[in-house]
């Protein structure tokens, strides 16, 4: 039976067991490989996306249960330039990259839903997301400074 | 002297991002004043000797292989060394581009494929990338800056001597006469490539981009926006989806299996066998076997629904407690001397006083994010691969091999790596996706590893336990060294186990110990490999630094001196220490390049040192639950030191308020990606100090997934590092980046803790050991 999904304001029909991760129906069905698989169990983060605006994590979220609209990296901003982007961009944040996506999508979920948030706040919000080259300083710079307008 | 480096903005963007779209002219705010370079006086192109040459198919300089410029003005530079994280795609082309004067924005970079008798040594490990490259790759920019000078001054009749290559275009001086790049691409291809005895090199006041910081990575844009291609995003036409179950133990093999469940479950489509190989040699499948499937998550259920029964083989029984037993006791009785200077002997017989202790690290796994994964499809008898890969070529030959067919028959693409830390440098995975295409007749077929495949089937870093002992005089000097260190050898994975240490591995922090101590003696003790043993980013030198660096400190301790100014006592006078009379029993290793270019300078390292110990404000009041720790440590021919400041609480919770870390690299190319090296080199160090390990229970990996493996997340990491490069011209040879920071990072944080805590950690990783104040 398939199934409807909103991904990026796209309805796409997908012919897969409810109970298949949105993760890989993303990347292998309708084929958008900016959402990243890391770790299958809801522990790196890489595969952040956002469901009715909110962050989830995509490896675990059942395609079955998702009826709000999914928003990947690919859909956050038309031009790429949602402020926590150019604020990446703007720090340098990224090393190998992988895992910035999942970051990004994260980022922007706190940013918002939080105004002014102060430095614990935004280590809470981005601790569940894995950086192995270690960019953790830079992605704390550049959520505080998207999230000021620093 | 240090250039303090913290963050700035960056304003360069090259053509193969956005810019490219809308043409050339749209890189914002870079302002350099045109100025000629007096030719004459440049710097002559035949450089210093490097062990570039004794990597296989050497170097390449020839432009014609990697510049094309279009009619239009487009630069395209290739690059031929894999990106991990460490920027190298945008650092070598960017001193193909200074050299060449050309403007960054309008400069393409393109991946080069597996080729290396093309392009040269594309095995991206070591270090090497800069050290090895930067010559050939400045020479090749000065052959094109040539050439297209010769062509324009053929073009208006004048002496090629009064014309000259700046930021994109030919100027005719006296005449005030312009030619773009553009309109002399065609003619300048033409021109003769000059020999390199010909070439001269800019100097380095007239550098644009080496050393200044103000480039951006290549990938920026498309990193942030979701657009960039890592193997796990490459897709083809009508391709399949795989994952493969593994021998549990390494050696091990399918007795028997039943796959009736597996092809009930929707989406998979049929499985694989994928052969065990009778040796275990390099980068060779462990064989298991693949499913086959419409996506991954099918395939992932398939395999879950597999039923079978495995045949462990000889290693079942390695267990890392009882392992670690034999190791300490292997360490505590005298073994195979591989450095003996002086009389040790008489040294212990004499002493005033004695020290000793031991110290003990785990394997890991590197854990890159991007788990394993490779695409490949075969077509009319020809094998085509997608894979990020360190060692492309490598990978290239051994499928040929595999296949039985000449290498023009096999072709091997570049992706971006998503992390790699030594892990990428074999291609197991690759091998398998040839074998499951091949075996449904050559579709696309894509394996992806989940982490736990990732996790389990790693190649390890080794395990290794190290015993010191010091003999002191009555004044507190040290005057005998004693150093045995026992770890199964990385070279067990390419050969017959050695049951030793390799020269390479025994260079990385025990042989080269740098210290001014007249009696010294270095054991190595057997040990036999169980497990595959591979690269983890600076390889033996984790081990081996946390043990000298920690005992360095707990004699200063015994002794009541600071440890920083004994660690400089210890070190001695600036000299270039003469490692042919060091006592070093088998031929020095000194990182595959010649010792004369890259000796190792005591100057140099006690420098860091200072900079470090400066930088953090060392000897200043601490507040209660702080400690200062420093440690220094050469690796890859680059000295850095790190100094920490660690703060406990009464629950022994720990935070790391701030790190300062220098790096004297010799000539510092790109300083913004030598930050972001060291920054993410402090994180590493911190995961593997504080929580990771891999342990064995009957020859299985006991750890599944970063809720198991743990490294460390934002919560638990330093977020205030700073980056003290040493400044130097490009006279002072470049060494490496991309490890060196690794080492220092964990004695310096237990030195740190014992000033904080007056606890010493000698087993790592950190995890519960209890640090509440003693």
């Amino acid at each position: 039976m398939a199934l409807t999904l909103t991904v990026n304001g796209q309805r796409h029909q997908v012919d897969v067991p409810p109970d298949t991760p949105l993760l890989w129906v993303i990347r292998d069905v309708i084929g958008l490989t900016g959402t990243k698989f890391g770790c299958g169990i809801a522990a790196c983060g890489a595969c952040t996306v956002h469901v009715g605006g909110e962050a989830v994590r995509s490896c675990v979220t059942y395609v079955g249960d998702v009826s709000d609209p999914v928003t990947t990296i690919e859909g956050l901003d038309p031009a790429g330039d949602h402020p926590v982007q150019k604020a990446w961009r703007d720090a340098n944040v990224p090393q190998c990259g992988f895992c910035q996506a999942g970051q990004i999508m994260q980022a922007a979920a706190f940013v918002a839903s939080t105004r002014n948030p102060d430095d614990r706040q935004i280590t809470e919000a981005m601790s569940g997301n894995i950086c192995r080259c270690g960019c953790y300083q830079r992605i704390h710079a550049a959520v505080k400074a998207a999230s000021t307008g620093a | 002297m240090t250039h303090q480096f913290t963050g700035q903005r960056v304003i360069i963007q090259n053509v193969s991002r956005r810019g490219f779209l809308k043409g050339a002219g749209t890189a914002v705010g870079l302002v350099v004043a045109l100025q000629f370079i007096p030719l004459r006086e440049a710097r002559a192109a035949v450089g210093y000797a490097t062990g570039a040459g004794e990597m296989p198919h050497g170097t390449v300089n020839d432009p014609h292989v990697f510049i094309t410029i279009d009619p239009s003005g487009t630069v395209t530079i290739v690059t031929h060394r894999s990106e991990m994280g460490t920027g190298i795609r945008t650092s070598m082309p960017m001193v193909v581009a200074d050299e060449m004067e050309a403007d960054w924005s309008r400069v393409r970079i393109t991946q080069a494929p597996a080729d290396e008798p093309r392009y040269g040594n594309q095995d991206t490990d070591g270090s090497r990338s800069m050290r090895h490259f930067i010559q050939p790759m400045r020479q090749c920019g000065a052959a094109m800056r040539q050439m297209l000078e010769t062509a324009a001054a053929k073009q208006w009749s004048v002496p090629v001597g009064e014309v000259q290559a700046r930021n994109h275009e030919v100027v005719h001086q006296s005449s005030g006469r312009k030619l773009g790049y553009g309109d002399l691409a065609k003619a300048a291809m033409d021109v003769p490539v000059p020999p390199v005895e010909q070439l001269t090199l800019k100097k380095d006041a007239d550098f644009r981009y080496m050393g200044k910081g103000i480039v951006q990575i290549t990938d920026l844009h498309d990193i942030t926006t979701g657009k960039a291609v890592y193997g796990q995003d490459v897709t083809r036409p009508g391709m399949k989806f795989a994952v493969v179950a593994r021998p549990p133990v390494v050696g091990g093999r399918v007795k028997s299996f039943d796959p009736s469940e597996t092809l009930k479950v929707p989406g998979v489509e049929r499985i694989v066998e994928i052969p065990t190989q009778e040796s275990r040699i390099k980068y060779m499948p462990l064989g298991g076997i693949a499913v086959v499937a419409s996506n991954t998550h099918a395939a992932i259920r398939g395999r879950e629904a597999l039923k079978i029964e495995w045949e462990d083989g000889p290693n079942a029984s390695y267990d890392s407690a009882a392992y670690k037993a034999k190791m300490e006791e292997t360490g505590r009785t005298a073994a195979k001397v591989v450095r003996n200077e002086g009389d040790p002997e008489k040294a212990f017989a004499s002493a005033a006083r004695k020290v000793s202790a031991e110290y003990y690290v785990p394997h890991l796994a590197c854990a890159p994010m991007e788990p394993m994964v490779a695409t490949a499809e075969m077509v009319n008898g020809a094998c085509e691969v997608w894979a990020p890969l360190q060692y492309p070529y490598g990978c290239r030959e051994d499928l040929a091999k595999m296949l039985d067919l000449p290498i023009e028959k096999v072709t091997v693409h570049v992706t971006l790596l998503g992390g790699g830390f030594g892990r990428k440098s074999q291609s197991d995975y690759a091998q398998e996706a040839v074998i499951v295409s091949k075996a449904l007749g050559g579709v696309p077929v894509k394996v992806t590893w989940t982490r736990e495949d990732d996790i389990q089937h790693s190649f390890y870093h080794t395990v290794c336990f190290n015993r010191l002992e010091a003999a002191l005089d009555k004044d507190g000097k040290v005057t005998g060294w004693l150093h045995r260190t026992v770890a199964p050898s990385l070279l067990s994975t390419f050969m017959p186990d050695p049951k030793h240490e390799h020269p390479l591995e025994l260079a990385m922090g025990v042989v080269d110990m740098p210290f001014a101590i007249p009696n010294i003696r270095c054991e190595n003790g057997e040990a036999e490999a169980h497990t595959r043993i591979g690269w983890f980013r600076s390889v033996s030198n984790i081990p081996h630094a946390f043990a000298v660096q920690s005992f360095v400190a707990e004699i200063a301790h015994e002794l009541g001196r600071d440890p920083k100014d004994y660690l400089l006592e210890l070190i001695g006078p600036a000299r270039k220490i003469d490692i042919t009379k060091s006592g070093v029993i088998d031929a020095f290793w000194n990182y595959g390049d010649p010792y004369e270019t890259y000796p190792i300078d005591t100057g140099r390292l006690s420098n860091v040192l200072k900079v470090a110990a400066e930088a953090i404000g060392w000897g200043r009041e601490m507040p209660k639950g702080h400690g200062l720790g420093i440690a220094v440590h050469r690796s890859f021919l680059t000295y850095v030191a790190t100094a920490l400041e660690v703060a406990i609480d009464d629950q022994g919770n720990l935070t790391i308020p701030r790190v300062d870390t220098a790096i004297d690299c010799g000539f510092a190319v790109n300083h913004e990606r030598i930050q972001s090296q060291i920054e993410g080199a402090a994180v590493m160090g911190m995961s593997s100090t504080m929580f990771s390990q891999i342990t064995f229970e009957k020859g299985r990996a006991v750890q599944g997934n970063y809720d198991t493996f743990e490294v460390a997340h934002m919560d638990t990491s330093p977020l205030n590092v700073r980056t003290h490069i040493i400044p130097h011209g490009y006279d002072v040879p470049a060494s490496g980046v991309g490890e060196p920071g690794v080492p220092p990072f964990a004695p310096a944080l237990c030195n740190a803790i014992f000033a904080a805590t007056g606890k010493r950690i000698r087993t790592l990783p950190i995890g519960r050991q209890d640090l509440r104040p003693a």
